[in-house]
């Protein structure tokens, strides 16, 4: 949760020193949520994340410096500078790369988790929704079609109480997100996000369930996001008061530190070693990715397709080919060669 | 050798991959114990069990992105739309995830879509659809459509193997009309290469799917009426288009007419025009015109259908236009 916040921060100081290309998404608030769910998984588990779940990817092994590369459009980004931000992953540590339009990714896990299934793999999916991506005709979808095929996935729905500026009651008349199990025939998980025990503890009852063939969970975990969808979202939409009051009463890191001073006695220099860590490690991924080159132009033909691997350059760039050589005209093509012109 | 019709050719090319393939399975609305609404799947569920021949809700977006997920994991799913008309259902997660997760670095979609597509069957605007062209303009799909028996089968077959998501579209009209002799052995036809479906000298009738057909039946009416000799190409494959096939074609005869189901504006015969006047300009002794639909919804009633797609007798007429400019 520290790692996710100073990141964050990190992002958002390069941000304004325009050394991010796109904007920044925060997940400020909201990082027990995603740290929490994601340790109920397996090395050998799947998570599909969305663009608040920093500290769902940090769990599941993306180092902080793919994240700043990816932020800073590099050429060594993991996405080669094709794809933004979080928009990224690495199936080899079991972390798929999402996409905007929200809620085909629970289409895709419930795909990747039937693979499981046809297999009989011991593995569990998990994928993150917010309360915004509940609305998508693909979250219904395919949480219906996992549910029917008993596959190993967990729905986890992250209710922030705002998607961009609407606010859950325009989103959905029901009056809690997990109620929506009830419809697809699926167990339902809710608990406090900003709690990161009882976070774990309800995705792992979720994640067991899954893993011994209890087929799909819904897990609602009730958050608050104290930033606006992007940096540059003012939060206009917001009543007075109310982000000030999550930030003084339900911050996520300050009431696990408290857990952590009342049951294992954790000291302040423990504390303040931690933050040394973690600004040590932001520190060398800055560098690192700051001395990253963007990628070269001419990669953006490449990896569309197997085969061909890379696509040709247009006739009207320099140095390439017009599609007809001149000289490739048939003989007595044309009306007034310029020959015959000089000629009379 | 022996007899298929063009259906059987499908299901044979999937039998076979199926057996070939452990990976290979398919999903789809009734397509298990009914076996689809055509009966293209019919027998799969019987000899694969219902794991590997999935029924699924009637959730076009989820079998798309369930298909993506399974093949990101090395499975090699088929996705039967039960209509191609469906496909609209499914359009978001086919080009916006599909279609650029190779690109994106994520893992690749080996995956196949395929589903009964096409008129003159009297179907109406929601079972008679050709939307080849939306996925041709997607980079990242490769689209194929194949006109004989003997392709449907070479093609779904390529298209199960193939390292991308191919959309393969088969024509509902020569699911049961059009026969043809089975090569023995492992029949491929790789994607791409065009076909020339009837040799010619003075004019190049570039076409694919049932018009191929139609335009055979011109050519014939041609060279009987007028003494002409007409070239008939069969693209097989719409994305990557066959350059290779067309300028060949087209730089024999010097004449080009391009024919298609699918409705006018924003049509593939568009496509091949604009690539024809790129290459081959100075060999062209006419316009390249074109034979299409009308560009309205396709009716139901057997007269407006008729109407408005692209008959034989308008291949000829066009044909005649073309070699007399």
């Amino acid at each position: 949760m520290r790692l996710t916040r100073s990141l964050e921060e990190r992002l958002v100081a390069l941000y304004r020193q325009t050394k991010v290309v796109g904007g920044v998404f925060r997940s400020l608030g909201q990082e027990a949520d995603a740290v929490g769910s994601t340790y109920a998984l397996e090395a050998r588990d799947v998570m599909s994340p969305l663009i608040r779940n920093l500290g769902s990817m940090l769990v599941k092994g993306a180092a902080p410096v793919d994240v700043l590369r990816q932020y800073m459009a590099k050429g060594n980004s993991p996405t080669r500078g094709r794809e933004l931000g979080l928009h990224f992953g690495d199936i080899s540590r079991g972390m798929l790369g999402y996409i905007s339009p929200l809620g085909d990714m629970v289409c895709v896990m419930a795909g990747v988790t039937l693979s499981f299934k046809m297999r009989g793999e011991d593995r569990v999916g998990l994928v993150y929704a917010g309360d915004g991506a509940t609305s998508t005709g693909a979250f219904h979808e395919g949480i219906n079609l996992a549910a029917v095929q008993r596959c190993p996935l967990v729905v986890v729905v992250e209710s922030n109480r705002y998607a961009y500026s609407t606010p859950t009651d325009k989103q959905t008349a029901a009056k809690q997100m997990v109620d929506k199990a009830i419809g697809y025939g699926i167990a339902g998980e809710q608990a406090d996000g900003n709690d990161i025990l009882a976070v774990y503890d309800a995705t792992k009852r979720a994640v067991d369930r899954a893993r011994q063939g209890g087929g799909v969970s819904l897990v609602e975990l009730l958050t608050y996001r104290r930033k606006g969808h992007a940096e540059h979202d003012s939060q206009s939409y917001v009543p007075n008061g109310e982000i000030e009051w999550w930030e003084a009463n339900n911050d996520p890191v300050d009431r696990y530190v408290k857990v952590l001073r009342e049951t294992v006695a954790v000291q302040d220099e423990e504390l303040v070693a931690i933050d040394a860590r973690v600004r040590l490690e932001v520190d060398s991924a800055t560098d690192l990715a700051e001395q990253s080159p963007p990628p070269e132009p001419s990669d953006a033909l490449e990896g569309m397709y197997a085969i061909p691997a890379r696509e040709t350059p247009l006739w009207f760039r320099e140095g390439n080919a017009p599609a007809v050589m001149h000289n490739e005209r048939p003989d007595g093509w044309g009306t007034a060669p310029a020959v015959a012109a000089n000629e009379s | 050798m022996s007899e298929r019709t063009y259906l059987e050719a499908i299901r044979e090319g999937l039998f076979e991959e199926m057996e070939r393939d452990a990976n290979v399975f398919c999903m789809g609305e009734d397509i298990g114990t009914y076996g689809g609404a055509f009966k293209v799947t019919e027998g799969l569920a019987s000899r694969f069990g219902d794991a590997r021949v999935i029924d699924t809700p009637i959730s076009e977006i989820a079998m798309v992105g369930a298909a993506a997920g399974a093949a990101h994991m090395g499975l090699r799913p088929v996705v039967e739309m039960q209509f191609i008309d469906f496909i609209a259902n499914a359009y978001d997660i086919l080009t916006n995830y599909v279609a650029t997760a190779r690109y994106r670095e994520s893992p690749p979609c080996p995956m196949v879509v395929r589903g009964p597509s096409g008129g003159y069957v009297r179907g109406g605007p929601f079972h008679s659809q050709n939307p080849e062209a939306a996925f041709v303009h997607t980079p990242g799909l490769k689209v194929v459509y194949p006109a004989t028996a003997e392709d449907a089968k070479g093609l779904i077959k390529a298209a199960i193997r193939d390292d991308d998501c191919v959309i393969y579209f088969e024509h509902k009209y020569l699911y049961r009309r059009i026969k043809g002799d089975m090569p023995n052995g492992d029949h491929v036809v790789p994607i791409g290469k065009a076909r020339t479906a009837r040799e010619g000298t003075d004019l190049s009738i570039i076409t694919y799917a049932a018009t191929v057909w139609k335009a055979l039946e011109a050519a014939e009416q041609l060279e009987r009426e007028d003494a002409v000799s007409v070239e008939v190409i069969d693209l097989r494959t719409l994305a990557p288009l066959d350059d290779a096939a067309i300028d060949a074609t087209v730089r024999k005869t010097n004449r080009a007419l391009i024919v298609h189901e699918d409705t006018r504006t924003g049509g593939l015969a568009g496509e091949i025009t604009a690539r024809i006047n790129e290459r081959c300009f100075a060999w062209l002794d006419a316009p390249v015109m074109r034979i299409t639909a009308h560009d309205v919804a396709l009716p139901y009633a057997p007269s407006l259908e008729d109407f408005v797609l692209p008959q034989t007798s308008d291949i000829v007429r066009g044909a005649r236009w073309v070699l007399n400019y």
